[in-house]
């Protein structure tokens, strides 16, 4: 998976950068790789949820957030054969400025038997996010 | 801080090989028209990437990189060689590599899925044995390497290196055309392609457990090279119905081994362990096929069969009517007895045990599927249903004797006894 994390730009995408994007994921899907992605609505937008540790509700902020200076903005799921190749086709990414965080989604059997059984849903998992 | 640039380093160089590789041969092949001698052309480029790129660092586009030396190595081999002179001064005026060479990288971009599929239907030419077809495809197309191969079908590497080398051999004494098929032969050569694209996919999927990691690994090449194929032949409906099958087929890959390694049978897989994400990707394969309104051929049919099976919740709440249907229409397009079994199966889940039998019945009298010990044991669990419990323990008796599988053994004469102690 990879996360991109850029910083709060507080106006939209420009139809350059979101055309650049789009020959890049052209890209990946073509490769055979691309498996889903998301963009994420700007950070101003969003919720944060802060849960002190000691048991009560958690605080509820909305955005902005003036504190933080990156903030996730979207994820790709893609196949990559090693954990080389998963960097490199995030290296091409027409990222301007900002972050790629390249992460190994967990799959039950990275896990000990127990927390394997520990894991499962009682019902079929609701359907995952998927690229169109 | 353990920051590093991403650049120069053996496994960096390796992985963007793997990416471009298959682009780099592609291109090249189309200026020698000879695979074998783009892919040592493609080869010498990524020895001077593995010379140059530790100190210079990547450069900016590497597949290009790769590319433009890998061509300017072709133009020196063609100027020194004789008998491609002819054809040099054909391609370098088409090209342009003559006189000011044009927008290169524009024309790379439209050529790009040409020359790939040009690739793909020579690397599965039909001049070639089934096993070099494979050997090639993931060799060109995978960008893997001959041990990798190796490894992957239990072979040692001399065996994997000889075919390869036997192989490229073969295509350029054959003087195998570097094209896209056209014409009635184009429906006949992509069916070798499909069908090499599912032997990869199925080699890997009857990896068992213990085996070396590059097994199980070749069904999510044969998924990547599906999906590439499918972006260069959009128009062709068995391509999206042979992505669909492989995907929903590859959702079901945990699901379908238990803990000792054993099989585990659809009916009993535990349908929470099934990746949601690859079936919902099968599907929308499925909805592409479809949406082509063309004739749909064998993979497509399967596909739609696994996608009942995909959303079903349990094993009775499937949708049986359907199923049977499909198997009647593969039975029509691509028959064999054992899409007949299958179809009594489902005939006995959709309509009842009775016409279940019937079917099977039909199938035993003609005989093709005597040494096939699924045959008693679907026959036992029909009989079994319709409460002939003494036919039916004789059955799962003459299965358990005909299968080679231990377990399997086990659960036909543990049902055989169920069948014995019921009253």
């Amino acid at each position: 998976m990879l996360f991109v994390y850029s910083g709060e730009t507080g106006e939209g995408p420009t139809l350059e950068r979101v055309e650049a994007m789009n020959r890049y994921n052209e890209e990946l899907s073509k490769a055979g790789v691309l498996l889903a992605l998301d963009g994420l609505h700007p950070p101003s937008t969003g919720t944060r949820l802060t849960f002190s540790g000691s048991g009560d509700r958690p605080t509820v902020t909305d955005g902005p957030f003036t504190e933080a200076k990156e903030f996730v903005g979207g994820y790709w799921v893609i196949q990559a054969r090693s954990k080389e190749e998963a960097i490199e086709l995030a290296s091409r990414a027409p990222l301007g400025a900002g972050a790629i965080e390249v992460r190994q989604i967990a799959e039950g059997s990275d896990y000990p038997p127990e927390i394997e059984q520990a894991a499962k849903l009682s019902q079929d998992p609701p359907e995952q996010t998927f690229a169109e | 801080l353990a920051a590093r640039q991403a650049q120069g380093t053996s496994g960096q160089i390796d992985a963007i090989w793997r990416i471009e590789s298959a682009r780099v041969i592609a291109t090249v092949a189309r200026m020698v028209r000879d695979v074998g001698v783009a892919e040592d052309l493609a080869q010498d480029a990524i020895v001077v990437a593995l010379q140059r790129w530790p100190s210079t660092g990547i450069p900016p586009n590497p597949g290009a990189w790769l590319t433009e030396t890998a061509k300017h190595r072709a133009i020196d081999l063609m100027r020194r060689n004789a008998t491609l002179q002819g054809k040099y001064e054909q391609i370098a005026h088409a090209i342009g590599v003559a006189g000011q060479a044009p927008d290169l990288e524009a024309e790379l971009d439209d050529q790009i899925g040409d020359d790939l599929l040009s690739l793909v239907f020579t690397c599965c030419h039909p001049v070639l044995s089934m096993e070099a077809r494979v050997a090639l495809t993931l060799r060109m197309l995978g960008g893997l390497k001959t041990p990798e191969i190796a490894r992957a079908f239990l072979l040692p590497d001399a065996t994997v290196g000889q075919r390869i080398s036997r192989a490229k051999r073969a295509l350029a004494t054959a003087d195998v055309p570097f094209e896209v098929p056209s014409g009635p032969e184009l429906q006949a050569r992509l069916a070798s392609v499909l069908e090499v694209v599912y032997l990869i996919f199925n080699e890997g999927y009857s990896a068992t457990a213990g085996d070396d990691w590059m097994r199980p690994a070749l069904t999510e090449e044969a998924l990547r090279l599906g999906r590439i194929l499918a972006g260069l032949a959009p128009d062709e409906p068995e391509v999206h119905g042979l992505v669909a099958l492989m995907e929903i087929q590859a959702s079901r890959q945990t699901a379908r081994t238990g803990p000792e390694g054993e099989a585990i049978l659809l009916a009993s897989q535990d349908r929470r362990r099934w990746d949601r994400l690859l079936i919902r990707r099968g599907l929308a394969a499925l909805e592409r096929a479809e949406s082509l309104g063309r004739p749909v051929g064998p993979y497509y049919l399967q596909a739609a069969i696994a996608a009942c099976h995909a959303q079903a919740p349990t094993t009775e709440d499937t949708d049986w009517v359907r199923i049977a249907a499909l198997y009647e229409a593969l039975a029509r397009v691509a028959g064999s007895p054992v899409v007949e079994l299958n179809r009594a199966v489902a005939i006995g889940m959709a309509f009842g045990p009775e016409l279940g039998l019937e079917a099977v019945d039909a199938l035993d009298a003609d005989g093709a599927l005597d040494d096939y010990h699924l045959l008693p044991s679907v026959r036992g669990d029909l009989l079994a249903r319709l409460g002939r419990l003494t036919e039916a323990r004789q059955e799962f008796e003459r299965a358990a004797s005909m299968t080679h599988n231990n377990r399997e053994r086990e659960l036909l004469l543990g049902r055989a006894a169920q069948c014995a102690g019921a009253p």
